[in-house]
């Protein structure tokens, strides 16, 4: 039995990995170079922008901007690309809106680039990226945290959850999408608070 | 939920994106997700850059989190109930308890009095009637023993499947024991199958209750309605709905018959070969999934063969004690 199970054909085939294209390229970039400087530019964002309610608009439009550029030719030195492109972006809304705060176009002024050297978030070890990830698990909304525990850690369905959590499937899928955007401003938007214990 | 999971229409367009790109993700990783949503999403996805960046980041962020099952505690449990063949399309609707990690049988063997032990062979069926008019019809390959009692209503599945039609008696609860679960009746009928790691337990009529005991036993019992099936393992108690009208289809054995309806190959020659000691191979994965249809006489298991040879196409040889079906 177990020698014919072996022995058939047919039943490895895997799907030849598709040749990178321009834009599985932009999407890797993006991931590798752009997201970890997030907490960086929401700070630039917070720190030059007034009103708070634009930055998650703000982010989306330097984001899409940076990507297009990346679809068409990689960005040699990302962090530079993204912080200009940033700093392009604010330019525009304050002329559009034809509020110019003195101190935010002091800062923009002043904006210069660091070296592109891979910073601490860039370099993560296994273990921190652990702790960093439980840490990032606590600060969500309780429910919330329940629901994505039992789904990325218990590896539980959505209506095992529902079970478990005593609420409906639709209460268990809005939890793990708060969940899935929650973690996102967590792991990119805020400078990471678990270093590594000397 | 916060303010920024509801009231779209107030929020800005990124954070509408943003929502938006979060439920194709869940629905990706927690739902059904079929053919035509990865075609939706990727249409998405195609409309915007904006709808791109949103995804990404989040998709990145949400594969990050997959070093979190690194915490998981307990070994890997079944978190997609693998569905029993007659049950292919039963949805599951609940799941629910951490049940005892108890040796099954070692406990069931302690505290089992001696009885009258019933039992039938490949392919057998046979009708037990209890004093009080309760019936116990037993599957193929399987044997129940009865407590030696005054009353008689505890039995212990030892093997195999049962289907029971059980007359209620408030004064005298009806016990089925199967390993480390106890199914408490309370006027019902019900099929139970005993399996290697567990039990399904499939509630037609009535209503009862699915416990786990054992030295280590911390579950809270599982009440089950009309269409509830139940999957108990040692670790765990998942509930699954289907219609009552579906699961009479698992009970075509009463009548000598299996009924396959979208039924995968390979589920189909399982359930042949639970009947039969000429077992059907389907080794190939490539044909293991193709679907059948039907109803077909348990014990005729070259009539499938031939079903299989001359309705998919396959090749189907005759080898004495097993029939191999191959591409």
């Amino acid at each position: 039995m177990v020698d014919r199970l072996n022995s058939t054909r047919g039943g490895t085939d895997t799907v030849p990995k598709d040749a990178p294209t321009a834009a599985s390229l932009a999407k890797a970039w993006f991931g590798r170079e752009i997201l970890p400087l997030e907490a960086a530019l929401m700070q630039y964002l917070e720190h030059n922008w007034r009103n708070a309610s634009d930055i998650t608009d703000l982010r989306q439009e330097i984001y899409a901007r940076v990507f297009s550029a990346a679809l068409e030719n990689i960005p040699e030195r990302p962090k530079q690309y993204l912080f200009v492109t940033a700093k392009n972006i604010l330019i525009n809304r304050m002329r559009r809106e034809q509020v110019v705060p003195i101190e935010a176009a002091a800062d923009l002024d002043a904006l210069e680039i660091e070296a592109e050297e891979p910073g601490p978030d860039r370099i993560v070890i296994a273990r921190d990226e652990l702790r960093r990830l439980q840490a990032a698990l606590v600060r969500l909304a309780p429910r919330c945290r329940e629901a994505v525990t039992l789904g990325r850690i218990d590896g539980l369905t959505r209506p095992e959850i529902a079970a478990r959590m005593g609420i409906s499937e639709i209460s268990v899928s809005q939890y793990l999408t708060q969940g899935i955007r929650e973690l996102a401003d967590i792991l990119y938007g805020q400078p990471p608070n678990v270093r590594r214990k000397p | 939920m916060t303010d920024t999971a509801t009231n779209h229409e107030l929020q800005s367009p990124a954070i509408r994106i943003e929502q938006r790109a979060a439920e194709w993700l869940e629905q990706r990783a927690f739902g059904r997700w079929t053919q035509s949503d990865a075609t939706d999403l990727d249409a998405w996805l195609q409309d915007s850059v904006d709808h791109q960046v949103a995804f990404y980041r989040l998709e990145f962020s949400w594969d990050r989190t997959a070093r979190l099952s690194a915490l998981r505690s307990d070994p890997p449990r079944e978190s997609k109930m693998k569905p029993r063949d007659w049950m292919g399309h039963v949805k599951l609707i609940a799941a629910a308890a951490i049940a005892a990690l108890c040796a099954g049988g070692v406990y069931e063997y302690a505290f089992a009095p001696q009885g009258t032990t019933y039992a039938t062979d490949i392919g057998g069926r046979k009708v037990l009637t209890l004093p009080d008019g309760s019936q116990i019809e037993l599957n193929t390959n399987t044997s129940v023993r009865l407590a030696a009692d005054h009353t008689g209503r505890k039995v212990w599945l030892t093997k195999g499947e049962a289907f029971f039609q059980v007359h209620h008696d408030a004064a005298h609860p009806f016990v089925v024991m199967v390993g480390d679960h106890v199914i408490t009746d309370l006027g019902t009928k019900f099929l139970v199958r005993r399996q290697p790691d567990g039990m399904t337990v499939s509630l037609i009529e009535g209503s009862a209750r699915v416990e786990t005991v054992g030295p280590d036993a911390k579950a809270q019992a599982t009440d089950l309605k009309p269409g509830d099936v139940a999957r108990a393992t040692h670790a765990s108690v998942s509930v699954s709905h289907a219609q009552v009208a579906k699961l009479e289809t698992a009970l075509g054995w009463r009548h000598g018959v299996l009924i396959f309806h979208e039924t995968s190959l390979a589920a189909a020659a399982a359930e042949f070969n639970r009947y039969n000691r000429q077992q059907l191979i389907v080794s190939d994965p490539a044909i293991a999934k193709l679907t059948v249809d039907g109803t077909f006489p348990a014990s005729r298991v070259e009539t499938f063969a031939r079903l299989a040879r001359d309705v998919l196409g396959l090749r189907v040889k005759n080898e004495g004690d097993q029939i191999v079906i191959a591409r």
